[in-house]
C-alpha cells in the first residue's frame, strides 16, 4: 500500500521539481514589474487601439496578420477588468491614464512568453535527450533578454512563439505514441492538439504558417516511412491517412475560418479602416457607409441619380467628380488639350459626384413609371448632375497620361469636335447576359461606344489646376482587366425632379427609402482575407526596421521606451553570448551532418544508428525550425524588425543544447576531455548569466543608467542606445 | 542592340552581352552597317540589311526542335514520344513566333535545350565515363551553361537544373563502394572543371570580348564609375585633361564610390510635405546633367569673391571646412537632425539658402581617406569623405530609389555611423577652373575583374528596378500556362499588319492537363512502389521513364517557372517559354508511357498496338489542325479583327482576354 503511493509520487516529484522551478523562475523573469512602464511602449500603439476597438465593436482591419492574435489580447483585457477606454494615442511617448488596467493587459503576452520555458524543456525530453539537456535549453531561454522583453508587453510574438512551441512539443509526443499506441486517446489527443496549436499560431501571426509547413513535411516524411512498412494493411495506412489529415489540415482550416467568423461578429460597427473595403463590405457594417445606403432602391433604372465610386479603392477611395472649371489650354510641357470641363476622380463625398443615367434616346432625366432598369450591354449617358454636362471622351491625349484619352464632359465650342458621349455599361460580375445594374453588388465597366476606350482611373493625381484630385482617363489599349476600370454605384436615388433647380435641391437632400443587404460570411471573409494580404502601408523604412541579414549577429537593436526625465530605458537586445553560441551550434550541425553523411555514403559509421537517428530527427525540428522562421525574410519586401527573428531564435537555442549533449557524448572520448569539457560548460553558462545581468537594466528598464554605463552598454557601434543630451 | 557592336559604342542593358553580341556578329556579316536606329516599334526597316540577323535568330529557334527531339528520345527512348514533342513545337505557334524576330529568346532557349541535351546525353554515357563522348557531352553542357548565362540571367535556372542533376549524380557515385576514392576526386574533378571552371572562363571570356568591342563612349556611360568611364575613347574622362588639385572656385562633379553610385545631384523640387523640412531635394544621380555642378567654396567667402579673375587661386586642403553651391539653382549643401526620406536612421540632406548665403549647417569638412591634414586634395584619384560640422555626420548615398516625387532617383542622406563604406566617399569627376592650367592624367586602369563586378552590379540595380508602376496591367506568371493573355508584336487596328505572340491553345491546354497528369500517375507509381508491388519487367522499364526521365524535365519546369512567382520586377508573357519548352517535353513523355501502359493493360497484342499508334496519330493530328486554324497569329494577319466574321481568325478567339 504504501510502496504503491510512494513510487509515483518520488517519479512525478523529481520531474515535476525541475519543470516547477523553471516555470517559477520564468514567471518571476516576465511577470516582475510588469506594469512598470506606464506608457505605451513600441507597437502597443497599434495593438492597444486594436483592443479598444475590439471593446468597442467597431471593425478595423491590421495588414499585419489575421485577427486571433487580438482578439486574445482584448480577450485578457475582458477578463481581468472592462478595459473601455480609448487609447487613441499616436505616439509612443504618450502615458496611459491611470484607469487603464495596463498589468491585466501585458499579462497574456507574460504568461506566454514564461509557459515557453518548460515548453523547452520537454521537447527536448521528448526527443530523447537528457534531463540536463533539457535543463540546459530551459535556462537559456529564460535567461534570453530579447524574449523577455518581447514577453513583458502587449505584443504578440511570445503569443506566437508559445503556440509554435506547444505545436512542436504536440506533435512529439504524438510521434512517440505512434509506436506503441497508434489511435489511442493520448494519440488522438496529441494529433488534435498538435492541429490546434498550429491554427493557433498561424491565427496570431502569418509567421506560424512556416512552422506549421514544417510539421506538415516532418509528418508527411514519416506517413511516407509507413507507406514502406509492409506489416501496415493498406486500410490502417488509410485510417492513418486520415487521421493526420483531419487533425492537421481539416481542424486548422476550420479553425482559422472560425476566428474571422468570431472576428465579423464581434465587429460590426463601421469604423476607421472602412474605405479600405468595398462598398458591400461597407453597407453591411453598422453605421457608416449603411446608414446612407440603407433604403435605397436596388436597381439602376434611367434617370437614377448614382454616385460612382471605383473599385480598386487605391491610391485611396474616390467617386467620378466632375466640376465647372475645365482643362487647361496648354499644359505645362506643352501639349494642347480639348479646354472643356474636367472630370475626375475625388475621394471625398460631394455633390459634384452625382451624375444621371440617362437614355440617350431621350431627353427625360426622371424615372418613369414603373423604372425601366438598365442590363448589361445598354448603352447610356451619364450627365453630371450640378453641371448637367455629358461625361465624354475623344482622341484627345489625357493629362498625365498621354498614351490614353482624355475624359472630359462635354461644352460644344463649335469647332468641329463633335460630343462622343454614349458608353455601353458592362457588368463584369454578372450571373447573366442580361443581368439588371444593382446598387452597389454590381461592378461595372463603361465602354465608349465610338473609341472602345474604358474609363479607367489612372492613379496619378493632377496638378494644381486640377486641385489634385485623381485623374481618370478612357484606356484604348484595354489590357485585360483591372480593377482601376471598374467602377460601382455607391449611393442611388430614383430623381424626380424635371427642371434643374428642384434637381440641385434633390441631389443635396439626403438618399431615403428601404431594403437591406448583407454579405454571406464567405464572401465578407474573402474579401478580407484578401485585403489583409494586398493592403500594403507606404513602406517606407522606420528608424528600427532592419534587414535580415543583420539579425543574426544582432547588428540591431529596437529602442522600445524611454524614461521622459531618466536615463532608463529599454532596448529590444538579445544575449549576445546566446545567440553567438546559437550561431556556433548551428554551424557544428552542419558541418557535422554533412561529414557523418558523406562517411556513412561510404559505410563508415562513426555513431551507433540510434544516435544517428536522435541526432537527425533534432536537427530536423531545431535547424529546420530555424530555417523555415528566418530564410523566407530575405524574400519578403516588407519592413522588417528585429523580432520577427525571435521565433527562428528560440530553434535556434534550442539546438545548443542538442550539439552540446551530442559532443560530449560522441566526441569527448578520454575522461580527461570529459571534464575539460564539463568545466567549459560551467565557464560558459556562467558567463551566459553574467551577460544577462549585464542586459537586465535596458530589458526591465530598471534601475535608470548613468551615461557611462549606458556607452559600456554599446557593445556594438551599430546599436542605437539612446544617451540623453546633457 | 546590335548596332552598338558594329558601332563599337558603349551602351548598357540588365542583359548580359553574349545574345546581342551574336546578333550583332550575324548582323555584321550578312553586311548589316548598324545605321538603322530601332527606336520604337513599328519603325519601318526601309533599305536596311535585317535579314541576316533575323534568320539567325530563326535558325537558332528551329534547332530547338531537333535538342527536344533528342533529349525526349534519350530519356524515354521510345521514338513516338520524342516526334510528340517535337510536333508540338513545331507546330506552335508561340515559338514560332519568338524565333522569328531578332529578340533574345531564340539564343537563350537555343544554349538551354544544348545544356540539357547534353546533360541528358552524359547520363547515358555514364556506364563507360572518362570516354570521348562522355568528354565530349559533359564539356558542350558546360558550354552551353556559358552561353545560357551570358544571353540572360534567366540561364541561371538551367544552371540550378544541371547542378542539381550533377550532384545527384556524384552522390550516387560516391554510394558506389566499387569504386575507389581516387576513382570518385577523378570524376569530381571532371565536372569541376568541365561544368563550372569551363563556363566561368567562357563567361569571362565573353565579357571580355564585350569590353574590348565596346570602346567608344555611348549612352551607358553614367551608370558606371569614373575609372570605368575612363576607359572608353570619347567619353569627358578619356585622356582627360583637369586641373590636378582641387581649389576654391571650381566647379565640380562629385561620384560616389560606391558600385554604380550617382553624380551628387540637386533640382529645384522640394522635399514633399512630411518628409524631413520642406527643402530643396538632394539626391545623387546616374546620368551626367547640368544639376550634378557644384561649385567649392570657402566656409567663409562668398561665391562672388571667388570668381574675381584677379584674386589668387587657392587650393583646397584635406581638413578644410568648405561648403558646396549648387550651380543651376545657387544653393548650399545641407544637413540638419531630420529623418531622412528613405533611411529613417541617417539624417537628410537638402539645398538651403539664397544665392549661397545659407547658415551653419552647410559646413562641411573634406578629408581625403589615408591622407595627413594640409595636403591637397587631387581629382579623380583622392578619395574623399565629407563630414558635417554640426552634427558630425558623413555625406553618403544609401543606393535606395526614392519614390515617384524624388523622379526615382537615389537618396543620399547623412549617415551618424562612422563605418568607412564606398556608400560614404565620393570622388571629384569633372573639374572645371578657368584659372588652372589643365594636365593629362592616365591614372586610372581599374583591372579586369573591377570592371566585370561593377557591370554585374549596375546590371543587377537595373534588374530590380524595372517595377511596375501603380495600376498597370501587367502580365502574372498564373497567366501564362493557361495561355491567358498574349502579347502583341506588332499592329493594333485592322489595317495593320498583325502579329500576336501566343502559345497554340491547343497545345498549351494539352502541356497544362498533361502536368496534372503527370503528377497524378508519378505519385500514383511511387507510391505502388513503395508498396512493393511486384511489376513486370516491361512495367518496370516504364515506371523508370516516367520517374526518373519525366522527373528530371518536371524538375526543368519547375525551376524555370516557379521563381517568377517571387520576381517584383515587370514580367512578360515571352518568359514563361523556357519552362514551356520542359512542358512539351514532359507531354511528349507523359503521354507514351500512358499510352503504352493502356496498351499493356488492354493485353490482347493486336488492339493493344492499334490503341497505342491511334493515340499518338490522333494526339499529332489534332496539333496539326489546331496548327492550321491558329497559324495567322505567328505568320501575320491583315483585316478585320476576330470579332468581325469574315476575319480569318474568326470565332478562335476562344478566351476574352486575347487581342486579335
Amino acid at each position: 500500500m504504501l510502496g504503491f503511493l510512494k513510487n509515483p509520487v518520488v517519479v512525478t516529484a523529481e520531474i515535476n521539481m525541475n519543470l516547477l522551478a523553471l516555470t517559477v523562475l520564468a514567471l518571476i523573469s516576465r511577470l516582475r514589474g510588469l506594469s512598470y512602464p506606464r506608457a505605451v511602449v513600441f507597437d502597443e500603439v497599434y495593438y492597444g487601439q486594436f483592443v479598444s476597438l475590439y471593446m468597442k465593436r467597431i471593425f478595423f482591419v491590421d495588414d499585419s496578420g489575421p485577427p486571433f492574435g487580438h482578439m486574445l489580447l482584448a480577450l485578457g483585457g475582458r477578463l481581468l477588468c472592462s478595459f473601455q477606454i480609448d487609447v487613441l494615442l499616436l505616439s509612443p511617448i504618450l502615458e496611459y491614464s491611470l484607469n487603464v488596467p495596463v498589468w491585466s493587459l501585458r499579462l497574456l503576452p507574460a504568461l506566454a512568453g514564461a509557459l515557453c520555458v518548460p515548453l523547452a524543456y520537454q521537447i527536448l525530453v521528448e526527443m530523447h535527450f537528457s534531463h540536463c539537456a533539457a535543463l540546459g535549453a530551459a535556462l537559456l531561454i529564460l535567461l534570453e533578454n530579447s524574449l523577455i522583453t518581447q514577453s513583458r508587453f502587449m505584443l504578440l510574438e511570445s503569443i506566437l512563439i508559445f503556440f509554435i512551441l506547444l505545436a512542436v512539443l504536440c506533435f512529439l509526443k504524438f510521434h512517440n505514441s505512434q509506436s506503441y499506441s497508434a489511435f489511442s486517446s493520448s494519440w488522438w489527443f496529441w494529433l488534435l492538439l498538435t492541429g490546434v496549436a498550429c491554427a493557433c499560431a498561424v491565427g496570431v501571426k502569418y509567421m506560424g504558417l512556416f512552422t506549421y509547413m514544417l510539421l506538415l513535411v516532418i509528418a508527411g516524411l514519416h506517413f511516407w516511412h509507413m507507406i514502406g512498412d509492409h506489416n501496415l494493411s493498406n486500410v490502417s495506412l488509410m485510417c492513418h491517412f486520415l487521421a493526420r489529415g483531419l487533425a492537421l489540415i481539416i481542424i486548422p482550416v476550420t479553425m482559422y475560418l472560425s476566428f474571422f467568423y468570431v472576428h465579423l461578429a464581434l465587429l460590426y460597427r463601421s469604423g476607421p479602416h472602412d474605405q479600405i473595403m468595398t462598398s458591400a463590405f461597407q453597407a453591411s457594417l453598422e453605421g457608416g457607409l449603411a446608414r446612407i445606403t440603407q433604403g435605397q432602391p436596388l436597381e439602376v433604372a434611367y434617370g437614377s441619380q448614382i454616385t460612382l465610386r471605383n473599385v480598386l479603392g487605391k491610391p485611396m477611395q474616390c467617386w467620378l467628380h466632375s466640376h465647372k472649371n475645365t482643362y487647361p489650354i496648354r499644359y505645362d510641357n506643352g501639349r494642347g488639350s480639348s479646354h472643356q470641363q474636367q472630370v475626375t476622380c475625388y475621394p471625398f463625398k460631394d455633390v459634384n459626384n452625382w451624375w444621371i443615367v440617362k437614355d440617350p434616346g431621350m431627353q427625360q432625366l426622371v424615372v418613369s413609371n414603373p423604372p425601366r432598369p438598365v442590363r448589361h450591354g445598354h448603352i447610356v449617358q451619364l450627365v453630371h448632375g450640378i453641371t448637367t454636362r455629358y461625361l465624354n471622351t475623344h482622341d484627345v491625349a489625357a493629362p498625365l497620361s498621354p498614351h490614353a484619352q482624355e475624359v472630359s464632359c462635354y461644352i460644344d465650342y463649335n469647332i468641329s469636335m463633335p460630343a462622343q458621349n454614349l458608353w455601353r455599361v458592362e457588368i463584369v460580375n454578372r450571373e447573366s447576359d442580361t443581368d439588371v445594374w444593382k446598387t452597389i453588388l454590381s461592378e461595372v465597366r463603361f465602354v465608349h461606344v465610338n473609341t472602345s476606350a474604358v474609363l479607367k482611373l489612372s492613379g496619378a493625381s493632377l496638378p494644381e489646376w486640377g486641385y489634385r484630385q485623381l485623374e481618370v482617363v478612357g484606356e484604348k489599349l484595354s489590357k485585360g482587366f483591372h480593377q482601376s476600370m471598374v467602377w460601382n454605384v455607391e449611393e442611388h436615388r430614383y430623381g424626380k425632379s424635371q427642371e434643374q433647380k428642384e434637381r440641385e435641391v434633390e441631389l443635396h437632400s439626403p438618399t431615403q427609402m428601404d431594403i437591406s443587404k448583407n454579405l454571406s460570411f464567405m464572401a465578407k471573409f474573402a474579401e478580407l482575407q484578401w485585403k489583409i494580404l494586398t493592403l500594403k502601408n507606404e513602406d517606407t523604412e522606420h528608424k528600427y526596421s532592419s534587414s535580415a541579414v543583420d539579425w543574426i549577429t544582432m547588428d540591431t537593436n529596437i529602442a522600445y521606451w524611454l524614461h521622459p526625465t531618466s536615463g532608463a530605458q529599454i532596448h529590444l537586445i538579445g544575449n549576445v553570448l546566446t545567440w553567438a553560441s546559437a550561431n556556433v551550434a548551428a554551424l557544428i550541425y552542419v558541418c557535422l551532418s554533412l561529414w557523418y553523411l558523406v562517411r556513412r555514403r561510404r559505410r563508415i559509421y562513426d555513431v551507433p544508428e540510434d544516435a544517428w537517428q536522435l541526432w537527425v530527427s533534432a536537427g530536423r525540428i531545431c535547424v529546420g525550425g530555424w530555417a523555415v522562421n528566418y530564410l523566407p525574410f530575405f524574400l519578403m519586401e516588407k519592413t522588417l524588425f528585429l523580432y520577427h527573428y525571435l521565433p527562428a531564435l528560440t530553434f535556434q537555442i534550442l539546438l545548443i543544447p542538442v550539439v552540446l549533449q551530442h559532443l560530449s557524448d560522441h566526441l569527448c572520448r578520454s575522461l580527461l576531455s570529459k571534464s575539460m569539457f564539463s568545466a567549459f560548460l560551467v565557464a560558459w553558462f556562467s558567463s551566459v548569466y553574467l551577460v544577462y545581468c549585464t542586459f537586465s537594466p535596458v530589458t526591465y528598464g530598471d534601475p535608470s543608467l548613468s551615461v557611462a554605463e549606458l556607452k559600456d552598454l554599446r557593445w556594438k557601434d551599430s546599436w542605437n542606445i539612446l544617451i540623453r543630451k546633457q | 542592340m546590335g548596332s552598338y557592336y558594329i558601332n563599337r559604342t558603349f551602351f548598357f542593358d540588365v542583359h548580359p552581352p553574349l545574345g546581342k553580341m551574336l546578333i550583332g556578329l550575324a548582323g555584321y556579316l550578312s553586311g548589316y552597317d548598324g545605321t538603322f536606329p530601332f527606336q520604337k516599334p513599328g519603325d519601318r526597316y526601309e533599305h536596311h540589311n535585317y535579314v541576316g540577323m533575323r534568320g539567325f535568330c530563326a535558325f537558332l529557334g528551329s534547332c530547338l526542335v531537333p535538342f527536344a527531339y533528342l533529349t525526349v528520345l534519350e530519356l524515354s527512348k521510345s521514338l513516338p514520344a520524342a516526334l510528340l514533342t517535337a510536333f508540338i513545337l513545331i507546330f506552335d505557334t508561340g515559338c514560332i513566333t519568338l524565333s522569328q524576330y531578332i529578340l533574345l529568346d531564340p539564343i537563350l532557349m537555343f544554349f538551354l535545350m544544348g545544356a540539357v541535351l547534353g546533360m541528358v546525353k552524359c547520363n547515358t554515357c555514364a556506364d563507360r565515363p572518362f570516354s570521348i563522348s562522355w568528354w565530349f557531352w559533359l564539356s558542350l553542357t558546360g558550354v552551353n551553361l556559358a552561353g545560357a548565362m551570358g544571353v540572360k540571367f534567366v540561364g541561371l535556372f538551367v544552371v540550378l537544373l544541371v547542378g542539381l542533376n550533377t550532384i545527384c549524380d556524384l552522390w550516387d557515385l560516391l554510394g558506389n563502394l566499387s569504386l575507389s576514392l581516387v576513382m570518385f576526386g577523378k570524376h569530381l574533378l571532371a565536372r569541376v572543371l568541365c561544368l563550372i571552371v569551363l563556363p566561368l572562363a567562357l563567361y569571362t571570356a565573353m565579357f571580355a570580348v564585350h569590353f574590348a568591342v565596346l570602346n567608344k563612349s555611348g549612352p551607358g556611360d553614367g551608370f558606371f564609375s569614373s575609372a570605368f568611364q575612363s576607359q572608353l575613347i570619347g567619353n569627358n574622362l578619356h585622356n582627360v585633361s583637369v586641373p590636378e588639385h582641387l581649389a576654391y572656385g571650381s566647379v565640380v562633379t562629385m561620384k560616389n564610390l560606391r558600385m554604380a553610385g550617382g553624380y551628387l545631384h540637386s533640382h529645384w523640387h522640394l522635399y514633399p510635405e512630411g518628409v524631413g523640412a520642406r527643402q530643396q531635394q538632394v539626391t545623387a544621380y546616374l546620368h551626367k546633367d547640368l544639376n550634378n555642378l557644384w561649385i567649392i567654396k570657402k566656409h567663409d567667402s562668398n561665391t562672388a569673391d571667388l570668381l574675381d579673375p584677379s584674386s589668387p587661386v587657392e587650393f583646397v586642403q584635406h581638413g578644410d571646412i568648405i561648403r558646396l553651391e549648387h550651380k543651376e539653382t545657387s544653393r548650399n549643401l545641407h544637413s540638419h537632425q531630420h529623418e531622412a526620406p528613405l533611411t529613417r536612421k541617417h539624417f537628410q540632406v537638402t539645398g538651403y539658402g539664397i544665392n549661397g548665403t545659407g547658415d551653419t549647417n552647410d559646413f562641411w569638412r573634406i578629408e581625403v581617406m589615408g591622407r595627413k591634414t594640409g595636403k591637397l586634395i587631387k581629382v579623380l584619384r583622392s578619395r574623399i569623405r565629407l563630414t558635417h560640422m554640426a552634427t558630425g555626420c558623413i555625406l553618403g548615398s544609401s543606393g535606395k530609389t526614392l519614390p515617384k516625387w524624388g523622379w526615382e532617383q537615389v537618396e543620399v542622406t547623412c549617415t551618424p555611423y562612422l563605418k568607412e563604406t564606398p556608400n560614404s566617399l565620393w570622388n571629384v569627376e569633372d573639374h572645371i577652373n578657368p584659372k588652372l592650367p589643365n594636365i593629362s592624367l592616365d591614372v586610372l586602369k581599374p583591372s579586369f575583374v573591377e570592371i566585370l563586378l561593377e557591370s554585374h552590379m549596375v546590371m543587377i540595380r537595373g534588374n530590380s528596378g524595372l517595377k511596375p508602376k501603380d495600376n498597370e496591367v501587367t502580365s502574372k506568371p498564373w497567366h501564362w500556362p493557361i495561355n491567358y493573355q498574349g502579347l502583341r508584336f506588332s499592329g493594333v487596328n485592322e489595317t495593320d499588319y498583325r502579329v500576336y505572340l501566343l502559345g497554340n491553345p491547343v497545345i498549351w491546354w494539352l502541356n497544362l492537363v498533361t502536368i496534372g497528369l503527370y503528377l497524378l500517375m508519378a505519385i500514383s507509381t511511387t507510391v505502388a512502389l513503395k508498396r512493393g508491388v511486384q511489376l513486370t519487367p516491361e512495367l518496370k522499364e516504364l515506371s523508370q521513364v516516367l520517374l526518373h526521365g519525366g522527373g528530371q524535365i518536371m524538375l526543368g519546369w519547375l525551376l524555370h517557372y516557379l521563381p517568377f512567382f517571387m520576381m517584383s520586377r515587370v514580367l512578360y508573357f515571352h518568359h514563361y517559354f523556357p519552362a514551356m519548352l520542359f512542358s512539351s517535353m514532359l507531354t511528349g513523355i507523359t503521354w507514351d508511357t500512358l499510352l503504352k501502359f493502356c496498351a499493356r493493360f488492354l493485353s490482347s497484342s493486336t488492339t493493344a498496338g492499334n490503341v497505342y499508334g491511334g493515340g499518338i496519330l490522333v494526339l499529332v493530328l489534332l496539333i496539326m489542325y489546331s496548327f492550321y486554324l491558329f497559324h495567322p497569329l505567328s505568320y501575320g494577319m491583315i483585316g478585320p479583327m476576330a470579332s468581325d466574321p469574315n476575319s480569318p481568325m474568326a470565332g478562335l478567339r476562344w478566351m476574352e482576354s486575347w487581342e486579335f
